[in-house]
């Protein structure tokens, strides 16, 4: 589960975000959903301790993830956006890269690794450079090599920006198993549909703030609007007319 | 496994993956450079060897009036071409000729002896003779100074005999005997040519890390692998620490294959032949490669340091050349400015392996305080550096 409580974050003379609160709980999918420049990505990268907040909390199964960033980071699998893997290295050299910085040895580390493999259907182009992969195939590395320890939480930052359908769909997969096994997901996007379709729990965020929060049936009724496009647009506006 | 070593392995595993270009900076200076300089040596050394003991031809102007200098010429292997310029007319022309022929570098020295040579020497007066040359060639010093030498000698000995004519004896005319003491060993004679080869250890060892360390830094940041690197559980100093020890262990090659590539090609220097003595054999090899360890130390911390510091791989690239010309400052200034060694010099990295260098190469004693203080202050800037780096790495401003 991820707790956020008032968090905030300037850069320079930008306000990214301030005061964002919400709760992610295990066993859900939860979106994050919001215009290009609302403060996703940061949020998202401070969950991922890679970047300290100004104020507030973020709480990682229970662990204070801003005091003791090394245990919050072995509970998470993160996704970076736009991240890539090592060209000069096989799929499953990479995958074996993070599992071994995960802790993971010997035939745990075996097993757990090919599972991902075929979690992501890798198996093709496990011993594959990945110089050559497709934008897809890199996807689906990166997300195998976030999962490789077992993460309790996947924080994922725009997963299917550029996707072709099949990776999408295998995405999809790997997300709704994820969901049912237990895990708390978490993932941004700018596309409405795929959230809509996804997501148990949705949270709109706009310019650095939260502007709504609820399943996609609660944020219809909250923006009086039917169509879900019509509701998000709604709700960045009530933001934008503070 | 802890962190450090699966860092450490995955960047070596990644590194020799990229094998042409790790080829490229591990054999091109650290292996044929010392050939290649060792060749240039050798030549010039031959040069040097040829031109003493090799006969040269020079033109002479006027030569038929000075039969008996031309001898003495001869007899110091200065052969003298009469007939040169002698279609030109009178003595003027001939004369002009000559110096028309040196100004364009046809003919590197030439002399001409004066009209009234013969009456003059006869007479007991100074007697001319023009030595034609171009003092800012280089190529034709050598010569010039032979023939400067001999005249010199043949002037001497006429002087000599025409004061014992009168009853006085020589050493009247010459009040003032200059001798010779050269106080150098053959080593240190040797060392005058090597003194290049500690300047280029050092800038072998800078030069054959640059690479690795620019990849997994700034290289790393730009591909977009080092931010879900940072949300790995491993502390940032770990991080850092096998990154700056990837590319020790890079230099260390580095250094090793030049170290070795030196001893195996100033094997093919004719120093003998010139009496001075290579001190670089086995054991001196060994001493280099411990002596200038630690500055691969430093190096691999500045080198990581300085793409540290940068947002892409260009301009990590122009750091780390800046950074590689940093350190070798020293060097230049201690080639330029000879010192002796001293403890407050051994503070100074990168100049004080280089002097250490010098001793071994000239054949002398090693002072273990100076290697303790050399290795001491140069850990320590290398340890600043890598805290440097660490604040980096901890600070976001490196995936902003």
């Amino acid at each position: 589960m991820i707790e956020v409580t008032g968090l905030g974050k300037r850069f320079g003379d930008v306000q990214a975000i301030e005061g964002v609160s919400f709760v992610a709980p295990k066993g859900r999918i939860t979106g994050l959903l919001g215009p290009n420049g609302a403060g996703k990505s940061t949020t998202l990268r401070i969950l991922a301790t890679v970047l300290q907040a100004d104020h507030g909390e973020v709480r990682i199964d229970g662990v204070d993830a801003l005091k003791d960033p090394l245990e919050a980071r072995r509970r998470i699998g993160v996704l970076p956006h736009g991240s890539s893997v090592y060209g000069n290295m096989t799929a499953r050299e990479n995958i074996a890269y993070y599992a071994a910085l995960q802790g993971l040895t010997g035939a745990a580390a075996e097993a757990r690794i090919d599972r991902v493999i075929g979690q992501l259907y890798l198996e093709q182009i496990a011993d594959r450079r990945a110089r050559g992969f497709s934008q897809g195939q890199h996807i689906r590395v990166s997300l195998a090599r976030c999962m490789v320890h077992d993460p309790s939480i996947l924080i994922l930052d725009e997963p299917t920006n550029g996707l072709d359908v099949l990776t999408t769909r295998a995405l999809r997969h790997v997300i709704l198993e994820r969901r049912d096994a237990g895990c708390c997901v978490l993932f941004s996007s700018h596309v409405m549909q795929e959230v809509a379709a996804l997501c148990d729990q949705i949270v709109i965020i706009s310019r650095g703030h939260v502007a709504v929060t609820g399943t996609a049936h609660d944020i219809r009724i909250a923006t009086g609007k039917d169509d879900l496009e019509d509701a998000f647009l709604a709700a960045v506006d009530l933001e934008d007319s503070d | 496994m802890n962190g450090f070593l699966v860092v450490l392995q995955k960047e070596l595993l990644e590194g020799t993956r990229e094998w042409r270009a790790l080829a490229t900076t591990l054999l091109v200076a650290p292996l044929v450079g010392p050939f290649l300089f060792v060749g240039i040596t050798a030549f010039t050394m031959h040069q040097a060897i040829d031109d003493v003991a090799a006969a040269i031809e020079i033109p002479a102007v006027g030569a038929e009036r000075a039969p008996n200098l031309v001898a003495h010429l001869r007899q110091s292997l200065i052969d003298v071409d009469a007939e040169a310029f002698a279609d030109q007319g009178d003595q003027t022309a001939r004369h002009e000729a000559l110096r028309e022929a040196v100004r364009s570098g046809e003919v590197e020295v030439g002399i001409v002896v004066a009209e009234d040579f013969a009456e003059a020497l006869a007479a007991g007066q100074a007697a001319r003779v023009w030595v034609v040359a171009d003092s800012s060639s280089n190529r034709a010093r050598p010569e010039t100074n032979r023939v400067r030498t001999a005249l010199g000698a043949w002037s001497a000995t006429v002087g000599g005999i025409r004061l014992q004519l009168r009853g006085i004896h020589p050493t009247v005319g010459a009040p003032l005997a200059v001798l010779r003491d050269d106080v150098s060993t053959p080593s240190r004679r040797a060392y005058l040519l090597l003194g290049i080869v500690g300047y280029f250890v050092l800038f072998a060892v800078l030069i054959g890390g640059s690479q690795i360390a620019v990849d997994i830094t700034a290289g790393e940041r730009e591909r977009g692998s080092l931010e879900p690197l940072l949300a790995m559980p491993i502390r940032r100093e770990t991080l850092v620490l096998a990154k700056v020890l990837a590319t020790l262990v890079v230099m260390t090659a580095s250094l090793a294959i030049t170290v070795i590539s030196f001893a195996v090609a100033v094997q093919f220097l004719p120093l003998g032949e010139l009496g001075m003595t290579a001190n670089f054999g086995v054991v001196e090899a060994a001493q280099m490669f411990l002596l200038v360890f630690p500055f691969a130390a430093l190096a691999a911390a500045l080198m990581v340091a300085a793409a540290s510091l940068t947002r892409s791989f260009r301009e990590a690239q122009t750091y780390t050349s800046i950074a590689m010309i940093a350190p070798t400052l020293p060097v230049v200034f201690a080639a330029l400015r000879p010192m002796q060694d001293s403890v407050p010099l051994m503070l100074v990295p990168a100049l004080s392996q280089h002097l250490l260098l010098s001793d071994v190469l000239r054949a002398e004693a090693l002072d273990p305080l100076h290697i303790v203080t050399s290795v001491a202050s140069t850990a320590a800037v290398a340890a600043m550096l890598v805290w440097l780096t660490v604040r980096r790495f901890r600070s976001e401003k490196l995936i902003l």
